[in-house]
Parts: C-alpha cells; structure tokens; sequence
C-alpha cells in the first residue's frame, strides 16, 4: 500500500537559510534509508506557507488568497509517499521521520484507483 | 408438526454456531481482505440462507463450514460486481487464495485474536475499540451496543461503520504484534475488554439483563484470549479482576436495592466457586514472573476475598500493592483507592493526607469516587463540616440513585458541629 507521510512542523524554527530541514543530514540520512529499503516512491520538501495561495471557490471565479489553506501555528511543509505492506510498517516508518521530534507527521493511505 | 420442530431445530442449529462461531467466521473472512463490514454482511445473509435452507433440507453436518463456503461466495459475488474496478482484482484474488486454502472449512485457522489488535489498534479510537470487539467478535448489533454504552443507535452505529472502514483503508493488518510491542498493544486489548465488563458491572443491581450480559461476554472474550495467548501474565491477571469482581455480584445491593458498600459486603453470599477459579489463575499468572496492572489489580480484589473465608484483608499487604499501581499507573483512580487503604492500613489522618496529595489533579474535581473518599476520610477526622461539603459534591455527581441515597445516608449521619466525634465507620472503593 502506497502512504503519504505529511510533515507539519511550526515554521518560525525553519526558517530559509537555516541548515535544518530538508535538507539537514538527518533528513538526507532518512531518505537514504528508504530508498535502501526499497520503500521510497517520492518526496520533497515545500517552501514556507507565506509563498501559498490559496483558490477557494466561491460564488463564480475561484477567489485567490494570499497564504496557506489554514493559518495554524504548524504548517505542512513537506512529504514522503512510501510502498509498504500495512499501516503498522508505514508508521514504523513515520516514527523515524526527523520531523516527528519537531512537530506532527500524519500518515494516510493513497487513494487506489 | 415436523415442519415445525425441523423449523425450530433449522433455527437453534443457526443460533448455536452463531454464538460459537461468528467471531471466528468474521475474522477468518476479512483477515486478508480486512474487510469486516463485507464479511459481516456476507455472514448475515449465509445466516439468512441457512434458516431457509437447513429448514428444507437438514441441518448439515459441518454448520460451520457450510456457513463459510456461502459466506465466501457472497464475497466473492460482491467483489466481481465491482471488477471493472481495477482494485477489485486484488480482493478477488485474496478471496480465491482463500477458497483454495480452506477446503470444507472444516478446521478454519481461528483469527479472532488477531481480529481484536486489529480493533484495538493504536490508531483506532480508544473510545470504539471495545464497541467495536464486542461486534465483530461476539455479533452484537449497533443498537444493543449502543444501549449498553448509553448512546443513540445512529451514533454507535456511525463509528462502527467509521472505525471498520478505517480499518480497510487505512491497511490496518490482522496480525500478532512482535515481541517488543506486545506489552503495550495487548494492553490496549485488555483494556478493550475490562470496558465492557465495567459497562456491565455499572448496574450493580444487575436489573438491566443486557449490562449484566455485558459483563459476562467480557468474561468469555478474557478467557478467549487467555486461551489463545497462553504464557501472558497479564491476560490471566485481567481474567481474575473480572471474576473476583463478578463473585461479589450479588451482594452489592441489599434486599431494598440500596448500595452495599464492599466492607458492608456479606461475604457469604460471594460466589466461592469463582473466588477458588479466579485464585487458581493469579497463581499461574504469578508463575510467569512478569507483574502488571492487570495482576496487580487482581492481587487487590483477592486480598479482599479473603473474607470469603472468614479472615480480615491484610490493609498491609493491600497499601503494598496499590504502592505498586499506583507506580505502574499513574492514575488518579487508583491513588484515591490507595488512599483509602492507608487509612485502614495506618491511621484516617495518613490517609487524609496521602489524598490531599491528589487534590489539584483537575481529572478529579468532577470525579464522584473522589469526593465521596474525601467525605468519609474527613468525618474519620473529625472534619464534620468539610465532610459535609464533600458529600453534598459527591451526592452531586453521582448518577446512580442507590449509591446516591447511601451518600445521602452517609451524610445525614454526620455529627453536628456541636458533638465532633470521629466516625467509627468505613467505606472503601475497590
């Protein structure tokens, strides 16, 4: 089954130019072994949620807003989609994510077509 | 008149296995699939064909069997009407898999202990994990769930639905936890159970048939899983609790209805044949040499059905084990009971104080026991007045009109300000 990690994480602790992130060694460490597992479909980091707009329908044109879907303290701001057998190896999986130690990963199935 | 007896028996053959084996049939049926909601009413409408049939023809000589081999193909009918779908290919292929390797279904593998992790899963909700067992493992619809759990029927039955469907969706698999992880996924598991028996054990005065039915399924579910996960301590320390507690069913309300607190019990009309059985499983249990919450809780209820045969619990050996609990758990609960029993093992005033110390736990301050325990603890002291605000709280908060009129008893009972004299009387809380 394919799995989308969502990593929200409160941004003010990421900002640009600092070496945590994606791109930190812990993060890099992480995609290798998921590559090495043989689990890796996919994955990036985001720009922070001051770069989104956001379409949002409304009586005739979309309206286009300036920043994210939710304004929350803890923004999405990067992803994983994995292939494992269940639920369980998925959140093995999520556990050893960098960002669990600094905010929230969720973890949801992919839809099957 | 034939027709009518074969009628009759064509319906007790269907009940029969129904309450054997619905678990059984319902795990092994979504095990690969995880589709309990599809299993579930594949197996209501084999139930259906069976009435009809085993009516007409005989009651076959494996219901069991018979009753998978229609279930299945209900399955596998449902699931090739959605072929077209691309992810239906794999479904029918696990189903054909499954048709191969079962046979007759004469001896269908028992996967209702994996179906329970499934159920009690981390991610499942906490509040649906026992509803949801005691559906898909027992066969109870959302309407008497709901009823034993005092919500409406839409509700219960909207997240069993939600909880079945995340189950599918989310890949939660049926399968026994590892070693590492067995401790506390089993507990979750456990304590699936322990709510449902408590669900059953909330109507101490056993007048609603369906709570009291409660408590006995949870028994069966306990020695269920004792059965099927031999070597865990816990597991047997849990199946004690439940039995020791469930001996003292009777004597918990007095010819009036009224509340008999467990000290005021009569420990004569405690069943002695559960005592000795729940007894003989703490002493395996302990065998095993890995203590728990479940076994420790156990130890707690034996010390008190000592009684039973005219011996005083040991309030020692009893503050010992609630150190201990209370240790493992954490929990406000068991520090009140803790603090009752030091004031048997020690003096009213310890245990005053060793409540005191819970006091600002906010869980507490809408938490009957609590109150009521302070109340009793403050007139052993002396403290009539503060007494007398504890129980007017715990009056407040309690639902159950037995146990409110004996707080209200207990309370009226107070010594006015002017003739301040301990009260010679206990209460405690198991």
């Amino acid at each position: 089954m394919k799995y989308m990690l969502m990593i929200y994480r409160d941004e003010a602790a990421f900002a640009p130019g600092q070496t945590s992130g994606a791109h930190s060694g812990s993060y890099i460490a992480y995609a290798d072994a998921l590559k090495a597992a043989g689990v890796f479909v996919g994955g990036d980091r985001l720009q922070p949620s001051s770069t989104a707009s956001t379409l949002r329908a409304g009586d005739g044109a979309p309206e286009i807003l300036d920043g994210p879907y939710a304004d929350t303290k803890e923004q999405f701001g990067g992803f994983y989609i994995i292939d494992v057998p269940d639920l369980d190896a998925a959140l093995q999986w999520a556990a050893r994510c960098p960002a669990v130690g600094q905010g929230a990963v969720e973890v949801r199935p992919m839809w099957v077509v | 008149m034939g027709a009518t007896r074969r009628d009759r028996q064509a319906g007790e053959a269907a009940e029969q296995v129904a309450r054997h084996s619905y678990g059984k049939l319902v795990a092994y049926l979504s095990a690969r699939t995880r589709d309990i909601a599809g299993a579930e009413d594949a197996l209501s409408e084999a139930f259906a064909a069976a009435l009809a049939q085993w009516d007409a023809d005989g009651i076959p000589a494996n219901p069991e069997g018979w009753l998978l081999t229609v279930a299945r193909r209900r399955m596998i009918d449902t699931a090739r009407q959605r072929e077209t779908r691309a992810g239906a290919a794999d479904h029918l292929k696990l189903l054909a898999d499954e048709l191969r390797e079962a046979g007759d279904g004469s001896d269908i593998p028992d996967e209702r202990l994996r179906l329970m992790f499934a159920c009690a899963h981390p991610a499942i909700d906490r509040q649906i994990r026992s509803p949801l067992i005691l559906q898909t493992v027992l066969g109870f619809d959302a309407a008497t769930i709901a009823g034993c759990y005092l919500v409406s029927p839409v509700t219960m039955g909207q997240r069993l639905v939600r909880a079945k469907t995340k189950i599918k969706q989310a890949g939660i698999a049926f399968r026994l936890p590892e070693r590492a992880e067995m401790p506390e996924r089993l507990d979750a598991v456990l304590e699936a159970i322990y709510a449902a028996f408590t669900e059953g054990w909330s109507d101490p005065a056993g007048t609603e048939q369906r709570r009291r039915e409660l408590a006995h399924e949870a028994l069966w579910l306990g020695r269920l899983v004792a059965r099927l996960l031999p070597g865990e301590p816990e597991v047997l320390g849990l199946l004690a609790l439940m039995l020791h507690l469930e001996a003292r069913r009777c004597a918990r309300r007095d010819h009036q209805g009224g509340y008999v607190p467990l000290d005021d019990q009569d420990p004569s009309k405690w069943d002695a044949m559960l005592i000795g059985e729940a007894e003989d499983i703490l002493l395996g249990a302990s065998h095993m040499g890995r203590i728990g919450r479940y076994q420790l809780e156990g130890a707690v209820q034996s010390a008190h059905a000592i009684r039973r045969f005219g011996r005083p619990p040991d309030w020692t050996v009893l503050a010992t084990l609630y150190d201990a609990l209370l240790t493992i758990t954490g929990s406000p609960v068991v520090a009140i009971n803790r603090a009752m029993v030091i004031a048997e093992a020690r003096s009213p005033e310890e245990g005053l104080s060793v409540l005191c110390g819970v006091e600002n736990d906010p869980r507490l301050s809408r938490y009957q026991p609590y109150w009521a325990a302070r109340a009793e603890l403050l007139a052993r002291c002396g403290q009539a007045a503060a007494a007398d605000q504890a129980y007017a709280c715990a009056i407040r908060l309690e639902p159950d009109p037995s146990v409110r009129r004996f707080l209200q008893d207990r309370r009226e009972r107070l010594p006015t300000a002017s003739a301040v004299q301990p009260h010679a009387r206990k209460l405690t809380f198991p």
